[in-house]
């Protein structure tokens, strides 16, 4: 059971609403996926962190 | 007032803007070469890259490229209006407004670069910085409606994606990612100029100083001959650098004597004959151009794709 009926304007932008969120959710993933390559190859150590790549 | 209130008052529902409406404003089209020659760029490097940062590069690197093609869409909207091939476009059909075309356009530049800067290196970012400026700036905004050289000079930010792979890799510039630039950047003029031949008044009713419209269609025969050749010199001349070898050479003699071909073709034709057929060889020349740079750049990976097997190159 919902508080509240649903808006028109929230079925009409489904798609929309959908396309963001999973563009959101692909950046996560991706910034998850860098940021484990990164630390775990050590770029952030003392003696490495001027050679980031 | 609710904010659902706001929004359905400035717009109609059935010209509302879809998903794909706002991914149109990134001409996917012009983001799918920018992808293959930067990631060409990035492999033929003599730098491994890990996978995970050289995908999120490429994205990056698209997404600006993307960005870049929507503050296009945002100032060249006026002339869009007007031109057969790009009414469709999402601000013209009414789908997506200005406003948004530059907010969207604006966010998504910083936020590649940026991103680009933390996944590969500043060097890379800089370069895809400039090259987002060199195209909003100084192709749209200046040279595209002032100069017929526009193509030529403003074909640079094209060219750049290739420079852009190369230096995730080696976090620079170098002898070969400016000769991949240099490809791009030759091949361009032709490629467009074709298409402007049998696009007919589209740029003239635009008011669009093409070279066709200031110098006449036999004149933009003329150059297309002698880019062409130009063009073939440099291509071939790729095969005997770091990132060339036997299958690009090969590659190179074909796709260059074709395309030569297919220029000498076009010189040698008037209004009436082209007109009689349709333009039936400019299309084909047009065609056989997206081809052509697709298999320069697809024997430049491959050359270094055979390396590790100790076959690519010379």
């Amino acid at each position: 059971m919902s508080f509240r009926d649903e808006h028109e304007l929230h079925k009409r932008r489904f798609g929309r609403n959908l396309g963001v969120g999973l563009v959101l959710a692909a950046f996560i993933v991706i910034v998850f996926g860098l940021t484990v390559v990164k630390v775990t190859r050590g770029d952030y150590e003392p003696a490495n962190a001027v050679m980031q790549n | 007032m609710s904010d659902a209130s706001i929004n359905t008052q400035t717009r109609k529902h059935e010209d509302e803007a879809s998903f794909g409406d706002y991914f149109a404003l990134l001409k996917p089209r012009v983001m799918s070469l920018v992808v293959f020659t930067a990631a060409v760029g990035l492999l033929a490097a003599p730098v491994a890259v890990h996978p995970m940062i050289a995908f999120a590069s490429i994205l990056f690197i698209a997404v600006g490229g993307g960005a870049s093609g929507a503050l296009n869409m945002w100032w060249d909207a006026d002339i869009d209006r007007v031109m057969k091939r790009t009414k469709g476009r999402p601000i013209p059909s009414g789908k997506v407004t200005e406003g948004e075309a530059f907010s969207i356009g604006i966010t998504l530049s910083v936020f590649a670069v940026v991103m680009l800067g933390l996944a590969a290196n500043w060097v890379t970012a800089g370069l895809l910085a400039f090259t987002i400026f060199f195209y909003v700036v100084i192709y749209t905004m200046w040279l595209k409606r002032w100069t017929p050289q526009n193509i030529v000079i403003g074909g640079a930010a094209g060219a750049f994606p290739p420079m852009i792979g190369w230096a995730v890799a080696t976090g620079g510039i170098s002898v070969e990612s400016v000769l991949m630039f240099t490809l791009t950047f030759m091949w361009t003029p032709p490629h467009f100029w074709a298409l402007c031949l049998f696009m007919k008044s589209d740029y003239k009713d635009a008011g669009v100083p093409m070279l066709h419209v200031t110098h006449g269609r036999k004149s933009t025969r003329n150059h297309i001959l002698v880019y062409t050749l130009l063009l073939a010199l440099i291509a071939v001349g790729i095969a005997f650098t770091d990132i060339g070898g036997p299958v690009y050479l090969v590659t190179a003699l074909v796709m260059n004597g074709l395309f030569v071909a297919g220029a000498v073709a076009i010189w040698r034709r008037d209004e009436t004959r082209a007109e009689a057929d349709n333009y039936k060889r400019e299309k084909a020349f047009f065609a056989l151009s997206l081809l052509y740079l697709f298999l320069h750049f697809g024997a430049i990976l491959a050359e270094a794709a055979l390396k590790p097997y100790g076959l690519g190159g010379w």
